[in-house]
Order: structure tokens, then sequence, then C-alpha cells
């Protein structure tokens, strides 16, 4: 058997009837062969004007210097790292779907993981922009990796948690590009194969020559395999040394223990549903309705409650923590956070990403589009929100009461954050204009096992347990790609 | 002598090809090559290819990479420019340890996947050497070196009847060269 076997009880990854290897293709490959639609050109004339602006800002940044930023002498570090977090942990989800998932044999990832990954890439690379950009002078961008200079072999100090970050960042952005791109490959040459002229030479170029080989394939499933392994404890140590940037430093509210855990799960919870944001809207302008399901929509929301509740757990355990320690300025911290004058970003922050995500309790709200869409969307805001409480509340009271003061955004800042969502925005719409959204080869692999058409077929030879199908068919009606009214799985 | 190179059988269902493959095999008919659309599990017992020694490498390259990290660290930090950093020792083995894993994990990755695009010959501007266009599509080509296996006839029924929806004699081994 090529194919493994699947429960009948487990509900189809791919809809729709009369679903051929051949209609798989045709159906990816919408976007890719043919002209854009209009949705897509609103999106990216729209997505290319905040990247403008993003261009203008962070131009501004560097003439003026990062004094064109709302910065003071008591919060040195504001929106930039708040943007640089908010970022990277976005970007973790796509590598955990591709990783982590795969480990797990979550075969539901397959129709995901490609978009994911890439969203990973580009969330990379906005957070890569924050990281030049604060530094100020990013022409020495370079001081910070380990080269001989010109004071002598003075070199950067590995016992600082920044330089770590610099060796994290740069292996997770490569590591997850290398992942990505072999991935695609196939899917190029699937391309490749089917395009004429300029389109197929330079389809060639990027395909590397593949061809499908029994071999190709064979070593192509254990590389794959073995990245997922290595980018797992990598997805992991990359968050873990963001946090240390934090809580190796000595700053009340941010030197605590809890930091690696808790920062990790913000990542997962904020990556999914950014991964939620943008499938559930290419699924519908791209039309990707059968291969992005219900069951991959309600599983996303169900890892959004698990990390949104260890995220929610943390804050709790800051909280206790801080008042356990009886250390007054851990204490007052956190007195701070909660009632200072960021109390609305504090509350702003508990309520986006602890109570309103626990409404996935309810099954009508988890598998309604609406629903989970905008409630992505409150994740977003209150991850954001989570930084910037992380961040400017532990700094803007520091430890001389005549220092104290508030953090007031420039428009500079607004805008390098607004153009950089622009920036995310254009590489990920001229992602789905020239390279398949979905692993066409990964999908094909579900189509003789997991697919609704195959389970109908079983059910129909009475090959499986009334019982089974019975619970199978009921399970479909929250399918919205299954047509409720249709009658031929009861025969 | 016929002047085809190569018999091509084309299926569309990955079981069918499995059928196929050990129908030829029964009779003693040598298989090239399999080209698909995507991953079949199982076929490589089948055709008798080995496991994969990738796995090896990688291992190798990873702890390459931890080496490398270990030492680069130790040379810079103990040997050639030890801070004093607190009174504390230079030697600050915990402290490695981030670095080190992410040079493992980079050394690893990239020293893998060269390796793997090196042994099947892959790389940016390759010509690609494809046998049948429709293998990376929608078919599930089965590929007789015609030479070898002077048969034609008897490959044609054995093909058919494992329940191949097409059947090609080629005389050019790749169609892909413009």
């Amino acid at each position: 058997m090529s194919s493994h076997h699947e429960s009948i009880l487990r509900e189809p990854l791919v809809t729709g009837e009369n679903i051929t290897y051949a209609q798989v293709t045709d159906d990816i490959l919408v976007p890719v062969e043919n002209k854009p639609n209009k949705a897509w050109w609103i999106g990216f004339i729209v997505s290319a004007l905040g990247a403008l602006l993003w261009v203008v800002s962070i131009s501004y940044t560097f003439w003026f210097g990062i004094g064109a930023w709302g910065l003071n002498k008591t919060v040195g570090w504001a929106w930039d790292i708040t943007g640089f977090v908010w970022w990277v942990g976005i970007g973790h989800a796509g590598t955990l779907i591709s990783a982590v998932l795969l480990l797990f044999r979550q075969n539901w990832r397959n129709s995901i993981n490609r978009s994911a990954e890439a969203m990973t890439i580009f969330a990379v690379i906005c957070a890569a922009t924050y990281i030049v950009a604060h530094m100020g002078r990013p022409w020495m961008a370079y001081w910070a990796l380990p080269l001989p200079n010109q004071f002598g072999s003075l070199w950067v100090n590995f016992n600082s948690a920044l330089v770590w970050d610099v060796f994290a960042i740069s292996t997770y952005f490569s590591v997850s590009l290398l992942f990505w791109y072999t991935g695609l490959l196939p899917d190029i040459a699937t391309i490749r194969d089917r395009a004429t002229g300029l389109r197929r030479r330079i389809y060639s170029i990027l395909s590397f020559g593949w061809n499908g080989s029994v071999k190709t394939w064979q070593r192509f499933e254990l590389v794959c395999l073995i990245l997922a392994g290595i980018s797992t404890p990598l997805v992991l140590s990359v968050h873990t040394i963001v946090s240390m940037d934090f809580a190796t430093s000595v700053i009340p509210g941010w030197h605590t223990t809890i930091f690696p855990p808790y920062f990790v799960a913000g990542a997962i919870f904020s990556g999914f549903a950014m991964v939620q944001t943008l499938m559930l809207v290419v699924r519908k302008v791209m039309g990707f309705e059968n291969y992005i399901t219900m069951f991959h929509i309600e599983s996303m929301n169900k890892i959004i409650i698990l990390t949104g509740s260890i995220v929610g757990v943390a804050y709790l355990t800051e909280l206790f923590i801080a008042w356990y320690s009886g250390a007054e300025y851990e204490q007052y911290a956190f007195l701070n956070r909660v009632s200072g004058p960021y109390w609305w970003a504090y509350w702003i922050m508990m309520t986006c990403n602890v109570i309103s995500p626990q409404l996935f309790w309810f099954k009508k709200i988890r598998t309604s589009i609406a629903a989970s869409w905008i409630l992505s969307i409150v994740v977003n805001i209150g991850m954001w929100f989570e930084r910037f409480v992380i961040i400017v509340t532990s700094l803007h009271r520091d430890f001389l009461p005549s220092s104290w003061a508030m953090f007031y955004p420039t428009v500079i800042d607004v805008c390098v954050f607004i153009g950089s969502i622009g920036v995310f925005f254009t590489l990920f719409l001229l992602f789905l204009r020239v390279l398949p959204a979905i692993a066409i080869a990964e999908v094909k692999l579900l189509l003789k096992s997991s697919s609704d058409q195959a389970k109908q077929k079983l059910i129909r030879e009475k090959a499986v347990k009334a019982d089974h199908a019975e619970y199978y068919l009921e399970s479909l009606s929250k399918f919205d790609s299954i047509p409720q009214e249709n009658e031929y799985a009861k025969n | 002598m016929s002047k085809t190179k190569y018999i091509l059988g084309h299926f569309e269902d990955p079981d069918d090809l499995m059928h196929g493959i050990d129908k030829l095999q029964e009779n003693n008919i040598s298989i090239y090559d399999v080209f698909t659309p995507m991953p079949i599990h199982g076929i490589e017992n089948k055709l008798g290819i080995k496991r994969s020694r990738l796995g090896i490498g990688a291992f190798c390259f990873g702890i390459a990479g931890t080496i490398t990290a270990f030492s680069m660290i130790y040379y810079m930090l103990v040997y050639d420019w030890p801070m004093n950093i607190g009174g504390k020792p230079a030697f600050s083995f915990p402290d490695f340890i981030p670095v080190m894993f992410e040079l493992t994990v980079l050394f690893c990755a990239f020293g893998m996947v060269g390796t793997y695009f090196f042994v099947n010959h892959l790389f940016p501007g390759r010509a690609p050497r494809v046998m049948d266009l429709r293998a990376t599509h929608d078919r599930f080509v089965i590929a007789i070196d015609a030479k070898h296996n002077p048969y034609p006839d008897k490959i044609n029924t054995l093909l058919k009847e494992a329940g191949a929806v097409e059947i090609k004699h080629n005389e050019r081994k790749y169609v892909s060269y413009e």
C-alpha cells in the first residue's frame, strides 16, 4: 500500500467530490498560473503603500538617528523591541506547524505548512529590520559578529544574551529559509513542467532540476524529517533566547525564570493567530475551501485555546511570584503594571490574550469563520500589548523616582510599525502570486487515505462499521465545504 | 532493432504502480527508475534501494558545528582575550551552550541539505532531466530501459495488465531538453 491506513473516525483533511491528483495541482496552481484577481491587486496596492511608508520612515530614522523615535533616557527600548518580539513570535507558528506537527505525524499540517513557513520567513525579515533599525547606526551592524577588529582582537562577549540572539535569529532565519525552499522544490518542478517559454526557464532554474525519481524522494523525506527534528529545538531556543534578552537583566519585572516557557507559549499563540488571520482570507480569496477545511480551522483554534491558557497561567504566576518573593521592587513593578499609568495596556493584554480566546471552548464559535478571524486579530493585538507592557512598564519607573517618565510614540514610531506590516503583506502577496500557497505533493499524499471521497467510498462499500460511519457522517455537519443537503453520503 | 530507448508506463494510481513494479519484477524485467509527483512509501524496499546514509552525515555536520562553536568561543573568550567580568572565570561554559547549540543546528541543516543537493545533482540552473512532463503532475511513471530489456511487447502487456493508462516508447531519454 502506498498510503497509510486511517481510521474512519478521523475527520477528512481534503473535501470535495472527484478530487484527482490532477485536480489538486490545478486547484492549487490557479493563482500562480493566472492573472491575479481584483482582491489580490487591492491587497497588493494597499500593502505596497504600507511598505513605501516603511521605506520613508526607516530612511528618516537612519538619517536623523533614533532620536526620531519617542525614546527617552528612562525608556530606552519601546516600540522597536516590541515590534521585534512581536514579529519573531509570529514567525514561530510556521516552524511549529512544519516541524513539530511533522514529528507528531499530524497530517493536517500538510495543507497549511507552506504558507505558514512563508509567513515565518517574512515575519523574521520584519523582525530583523527592527534589530538593524534600533542599533541607531546600522552600518555598524557587523560589530555584533565575532570579527577581529581595529581595536585589536577584542571579541564579542559570548556571555551576553544579545550575542546569543544574533546567532539564534540568524540561524533561525537561514534554517527556516532552507527548510521552506527544499520543501518547495517538487512544487516548483510541477509549475515548471506545466509552463512554457520564459516562465519555464525561470521555474527551471528555481527547481534545481528536480525530477521526482525514487531516490530524490527517498532522501527528500529523510532530509525533511531531520530538518524537522533539528528545527523543533531550534524554534524553542529562539524565543527562549529572545526572552533571555530580558530575563538575564536585573530589571524588576524582567528578571524571572518563567520567561523562556512563557515567551515560547506566547510566540506559538500569536503565530497561530496570525496563521489563522492569513489562512481564512487565503482560503476564501484563492478558493482553497477543499484543502483548508473546517477541521484545520478548528484544530488551530484548539491550539490557540491551549497556548492562550498557558500564557494566562504565566501571567498569574508572575503576579503570584511577585507577591510571594517578598521583594518590594518586584512587587511594585507588578502593582505598577496592573494599576499604574499603563493599566489600560495591561488590561487590554489580559482581555485579548487570556479572556477572549476562552470563547473558543464553545464549538459554535471555534467553527465559525467570522468569529475565528475576529478573535485571531484580537489575539494579535493582545500579543503586541503583551510585549509593550513587559518592556515599557518595567522601564518607565526605574530605580530613581526623579527619572520616572512616560513613553509617547512619535509619528515615525507609528509609521515604522504600520510600514512593517505593509512589508510583511507585500512579501506574502507576492509569494501567493508566484509560488504555490499549499504544498501540492504533500496534499496529494492525503488523497487516498484522509480525503472525504476516500472515506465516503469505504462507507459505500460497507468496509467500515456502521456506527463508525454514522459518527463520521455526523462530524461532517460543521464543514462549510461539504454541502449539507447532499445525500450522496447516505446511500 | 527498434529505436526505442525507454519504455514509460503511466499509472494514475500509486497502488497500481506498485502492482506494476511487482509484475515487472516477477518477469525479471529491470526497472530503470520511477518518477512520481509525491513520495511513495515502501517503494524503495521493492526496488532494493538501500536506506539513505544522509542521517549519519547530518550527525557529523552537527557535531562539526558544536566543535567549531566551542573552539571559537574558547579561543576568543578564554585564550585570546580573557576579560575580567566581576572576577568570574573566563571559561564560563554554561554561557557557551546557546551559541554551540545554534551552530550545531546551522551546520547540520546546511551540511545535510548541501549533501542532499550534491548527491542528487540538484543545483540552481541545472537542466531538468525529466523523462515525462506529467510525472510531476498526475502520473506515476515507471521507466524501463528498452536496450536492457529487448522485449517491448511483453512489457506492454505486463504494464497494461497492471493497470497502466498509457505506455510510451520514447526514442529520447529526456523530454525536457529544448
